[in-house]
């Protein structure tokens, strides 16, 4: 009769057998840096509606050991987020014209980088003139 | 829609996910070097720039007040999008449970962010 | 054989269901030149070694899209690959990933064929055209819109590239979005609104999270993640505006 009797594969492990999916899984988890970070920053932002010594306290701990070696693990995290992120927006975006030509993928990833480059600039020239 | 389809609600975690990837991709890395690092190390910036009047005058301002707010909140939506999707990636497909706490978390962030802003005055 | 003649080893994936509980790797030796496809690598064990080894091929050009192999865990077309560029090493062969196995290297297609003829593969008109009204009419620039897309040899490597796939078979997937994208975009047809219901759904394009693979794997340069996520796009505003737009659009 119908001697059909179709194997399914498991999923289990898929992304740990392909160089490309652990650099997917890595960019993916930039992501537990950016909700670290983003609750630090609600935590100050608690701090400071709780008045002066609150604030100073918060400020004071972000000193700590600890703390300095998770932001420069943030830093180097979220960075690689940047660049991931406007790696893959070739693939994200409509195609974009310019002069008759369409724009190849360098472009659209640089282009995007050097945007981040000068908002990053731009802010601490922001925060710069603010303080002074 | 067609009989059998069901329209997906994604857009609106994706849309989410978009904002708040695009704001951390193009502030987040000059945002942690200045507050988990320059300002705590002391190098870059004067020391006072995080000073509790600085702060105070920059989230009673209004655009102080949405500048903040976006960072928190759009960050905590790009995560919790990302996050949940990774879950289901590694073989965790707890569904509306991983629902419930990944965007759960993000909205009791922003919610808290809402009010302290609120309580900070004007 | 020559003294210089060069043995390769490859390992297959083996699954005959009539006799085997689950699939088993079953090596042989294959004499090879440097000229030698996978595909003829595999051809040369069904002709000399193992006549029960199944597998699909037609062309061995690389176009009519039947060959496409798990090549040391990557999705490729078998005839396009070659062994030399294995060699010493052993060549692991498998059936594409994420489908069924039926036997040895053939998988269950059936699917993904049922995905390609949802999404209406045709030019919907946007109004009646009646005969007398002739032919339609593009430029060169109204065809390089969606030619990319329609460039498709229906390989399936994509599918075997996507993990979104691979955990959720119900995933619309980037072949099927690269073909409704091709029709979307194309000047002649009027079809967008009807084929987003497809796109919207829960089946849609938002399984995807823009791994990016199946672009990498796609041997015609299709771009169907580019198809996928500028769906993604369009879903959102099909979503958001849908309650501003009189007519049209999935509800």
């Amino acid at each position: 009769m119908n001697k059909r009797r179709p194997y399914v594969r498991p999923m289990a492990g898929w992304w740990r057998k392909n160089p490309f999916f652990v650099e997917y899984m890595i960019h993916e988890g930039t992501a537990f840096f950016v909700a670290a970070y983003a609750g630090i920053l609600l935590t100050g932002l608690v701090r400071l509606s709780q008045g002066e010594a609150a604030w100073k306290m918060w400020l004071a701990s972000l000193q700590n050991p600890l703390y300095i070696a998770f932001h420069w693990l943030a830093l180097a995290a979220i960075s690689y987020h940047t660049y991931t992120w406007f790696k893959i927006m070739p693939r994200t975006m409509p195609p974009v014209v310019v002069g008759g030509k369409r724009l190849p993928d360098f472009a659209i990833t640089g282009g995007g980088l050097a945007v981040a480059a000068a908002a990053s600039l731009a802010l601490l020239a922001l925060v710069w003139g603010m303080a002074r | 829609m067609k009989p059998g389809l069901k329209r997906s609600n994604a857009p609106i975690f994706w849309a989410l996910f978009g904002a708040g990837g695009m704001l951390s991709a193009l502030f987040g890395p000059m945002l942690v070097l200045i507050t988990g690092l320059a300002i705590p190390l002391g190098f870059l910036l004067p020391p006072d720039t995080m000073s509790y009047a600085n702060m105070l005058a920059f989230a009673q301002n209004l655009i102080g007040k949405g500048f903040i707010f976006a960072i928190i909140s759009l960050f905590l939506w790009h995560a919790a999008h990302r996050i949940f999707h990774s879950l289901h990636d590694i073989g965790i497909h707890a569904g509306l449970l991983a629902k419930l706490v990944c965007y759960g978390s993000a909205m009791l962030g922003t919610l808290i962010a809402a009010y302290a802003l609120l309580a900070i005055g004007f | 054989m020559s003294e210089n003649q060069r043995i390769i080893e490859i390992e297959v994936l083996r699954y005959h269901p009539e006799k085997d509980q689950k699939p088993y790797q079953q090596v042989f030796e294959v004499p090879f030149t440097d000229d030698m496809s996978v595909l003829q690598g595999v051809q040369y064990i069904k002709d000399y070694l193992d006549g029960s080894l199944s597998f699909r091929w037609s062309c061995r050009m690389a176009i009519c899209g039947s060959c496409g192999m798990m090549i040391n865990g990557e999705p490729s077309l078998s005839c396009e690959t070659f062994l030399r560029d294995y060699y010493p090493a052993r060549v692991r062969v498998e059936a594409l990933a994420h489908f069924p196995i039926e036997r040895d290297l053939v998988i269950n297609m059936e699917g993904f064929i049922e995905k390609l003829e949802s999404i209406q593969p045709y030019i919907i008109p946007k109004e009646e055209r009646t005969l007398a009204q002739g032919e339609y009419l593009q430029t060169p620039a109204q065809l390089g819109a969606y030619e990319q897309f329609s460039s498709c040899i229906n390989c399936m490597l994509c599918y075997a590239a996507c993990p979104q796939f691979g955990l959720n078979s119900e995933f619309i997937g980037p072949g099927a979005m690269a073909l409704l994208h091709r029709y979307n975009i194309d000047s002649r047809d009027g079809g967008k609104a009807e084929r987003m219901e497809l796109v919207a759904s829960e089946e849609g394009v938002f399984h995807c999270t823009a791994v990016g693979y199946c672009s990498e794997v796609c041997p015609k340069h299709v771009d169907p993640a580019n198809a996928v996520n500028q769906n993604k796009t369009n879903a959102a505003a099909d979503y958001f505006l849908r309650f501003l737009a009189p007519k049209g659009g999935a509800k």
